[in-house]
């Protein structure tokens, strides 16, 4: 899988540039997410250099101190469990069960009236395996947020075909590259994907040259895709 | 005899494409009809599925620059934009003003020949022949321009994360000012030949109604938002890559309809030339390159870029993990999301509307499949 690798090179220090930045406190769950999910590449003959203790890589970000932020902490409580900024740009961190109202909220009374995407990161490491990614924008604000939740692997979360109807084939995307099924869907077949189709490709344990050898046999009559 | 024999049912499925002219590609659109009716369709996509989004994670930010062109391939040059704007956003540089100047004179030369050709194809589908031919003479005359910048004509590669990597070439300003001069009476050609055309007017206007609201709800964008009336444009919203310093209109209409959306088009190609004339006056001189390193590696972080590209939003979800290679990549395709719209606006309509529709659309197959 990680047959690219690319050894660290020159500019390994480069990491630690964002470790200076992220001063304040980090609530447990982005260190968790943070932790490197990569499998560890294949020791390469390094400088000779001792060993210093590589820094947890974290993200730099810091916390989102907004109008916005405070009524929807206020609103949710114990639903959002981070508001932060990265690169100028806000997302808040919510519970798997709070993302719809979130949406519904953010939708009806904060104008954010456009979902832009519906995307997924696969950690596959973490307890909760998958970041469950909602960007939105308002027109009248001119404003992005992304709305994430953590979900386990198998967890069912909430369909938001109901609050913005272009949810429907972004989530069936969701679905088909990483399994994740969402609950109350009117549609939740594979999208890209041919249906009869066996695994999720964008989970990190789908290696690159991995395919469903009995579909390809039987709907394109050869052995290999390659 | 039995009385019902098959000319008595009313409802007819009908299969259109995968391998169909007027479907712009791969698309298999499966219709409902009632006579000439459409009650319904539904959209079958992924026949161009590469996996993009996963050779992504297993390539460096660098060797992953190139496969976006060949997402949306007749406007490479924007999708190459967009990508580099992720990483550039992530690593927290900025590409110089030299570069940046370029960038926006190539990209803007890249909606002309992506309108092109959406004008020529589109007015195909209608039955309009002879627009096919004076499009791609003129979109010529684009594509040598990037075969002389860079040595490609579609698949670009244009930028590099950081900047640029070709200067231009001697010459290149005084083609750029010969292209836009001879340009803007191409497009009153185009227009002679369509805009008070019968025909055209007659096939056009009233089908694929899609309004404002709809358009938000369904998260439509780019030309077809702008043709319901509603002012926005990312290049204005969120100028991008120094198009805060050019003067230029964001051209919208009232009703969303396809005639409209073909005014918003033309008009956009004329807005184009006016911000290319603007760039290439004053391209400031200095380094094309930022400090970006031989090896990409962004520290550990996340970040959403969008770009108006000429169908629309089109954004990259970059996650960083802090190596070498992109831990996750998502592109928010503009055609994959405007697609979806396709239904509602058909439904109720006729089966000869379905083929403008879907030209109206300007959807690139390569990138609703990725």
């Amino acid at each position: 899988m990680a047959d690219e690798q690319t050894p660290g090179g020159p500019d390994a220090a480069s990491p630690a540039k964002g470790e200076a930045a992220g001063q304040p406190a980090k609530p447990a769950v982005e260190a968790a997410k943070a932790a490197p999910p990569k499998p560890a590449p294949p020791p390469t003959p390094k400088p000779a250099a001792p060993a210093v203790p590589k820094p947890p890589a974290i993200m730099a970000a810091i916390p989102w101190d907004s109008d916005l932020a405070r009524e929807l902490k206020e609103r949710f409580g114990e639903g959002i469990s981070e508001a932060s900024t990265y690169l100028g740009q806000n997302f808040i961190v919510a519970r798997p069960d709070s993302a719809i109202p979130i949406l519904e909220y953010l939708k009806l009374e904060a104008d954010f009236d456009y979902m832009v995407d519906v995307t997924a990161v696969d950690w596959p490491k973490r307890a909760d395996r998958f970041d469950l990614v909602y960007i939105l924008y308002s027109f009248s604000r001119n404003e992005r947020v992304r709305v994430k939740t953590f979900i386990a692997d198998g967890y069912k979360p909430e369909t938001s075909v109901g609050v913005h109807l272009t949810a429907n084939w972004l989530e069936r995307e969701v679905f088909d590259m990483f399994g994740i099924e969402f609950a109350g869907h009117p549609d939740m077949r594979r999208i890209l994907m041919p249906e009869e189709w066996q695994g999720y490709p964008l989970r990190k344990d789908y290696g690159i040259l991995q395919q469903d050898q009995r579909w390809v046999r039987e709907n394109l009559e050869i052995e290999s895709g390659q | 005899m039995p009385d019902s024999t098959f000319l008595d049912s009313t409802e007819l499925v009908l299969n259109m494409g995968p391998q169909h002219p007027s479907t712009h590609g791969v698309l298999r659109v499966i219709l409902k009809l009632d006579g000439e009716k459409v009650l319904g369709t539904e959209c079958i996509i992924g026949y161009l599925h590469r996996g993009v989004e996963k050779i992504a994670e297993n390539r460096t930010y660098i060797q992953f620059n190139p496969y976006v062109d060949r997402m949306d391939y007749v406007a490479a040059i924007s999708n190459g934009l967009g990508y580099c704007l992720a990483i550039e956003k992530l690593l927290n540089v900025e590409a110089p003003p030299r570069a940046q100047c370029i960038r926006v004179i190539l990209t803007e030369l890249n909606r002309i020949a992506s309108h092109l050709l959406w004008l020529g194809t589109h007015a195909l589908d209608i039955g309009a022949i002879t627009p096919v031919f004076y499009c791609l003479r003129e979109r010529e005359e684009a594509l040598k321009i990037f075969e002389k910048y860079c040595g490609a004509r579609l698949t670009t590669h244009a930028f590099r994360i950081g900047g640029l990597l070709y200067e231009t070439y001697d010459g290149f300003e005084q083609e750029i000012k010969d292209f836009c001069k001879m340009f803007i009476p191409k497009v009153d050609e185009y227009e002679e030949l369509l805009t008070n055309n019968r025909i055209w007017i007659g096939r056009l206007k009233n089908v694929g109604i899609l309004s404002a609201d709809e358009c938000k709800e369904y998260g439509v964008t780019g030309p077809v938002l702008r043709a319901a009336g509603v002012k926005w444009d990312l290049r204005k919203a969120q100028p991008y890559s120094g198009y805060e310093k050019y003067d230029f209109d964001i051209p919208t209409r009232e009703t969303g309809d396809t005639y409209d959306r073909y005014i918003v088009r033309m008009e956009e190609m004329r807005q184009s030339v006016r911000i290319m004339q603007q760039a290439v006056e004053g391209i400031p001189e200095g380094p094309i390159m930022a400090k970006v390193g031989k090896v990409v590696k962004p520290p550990v972080g996340e970040a959403y870029v969008s770009i108006e590209a000429p169908k629309g939003e089109l954004g990259y979800y970059v996650v960083s993990d802090g190596s070498t290679q992109p831990y996750r990549v998502r592109v928010r395709p503009p055609s994959f999301v405007n697609l979806q719209a396709l239904d509602r606006m058909i439904r109720g309509g006729l089966i000869a509307d379905v083929v403008a529709v879907i030209g109206t659309l300007d959807i690139v197959l390569g990138e609703i499949d990725r």
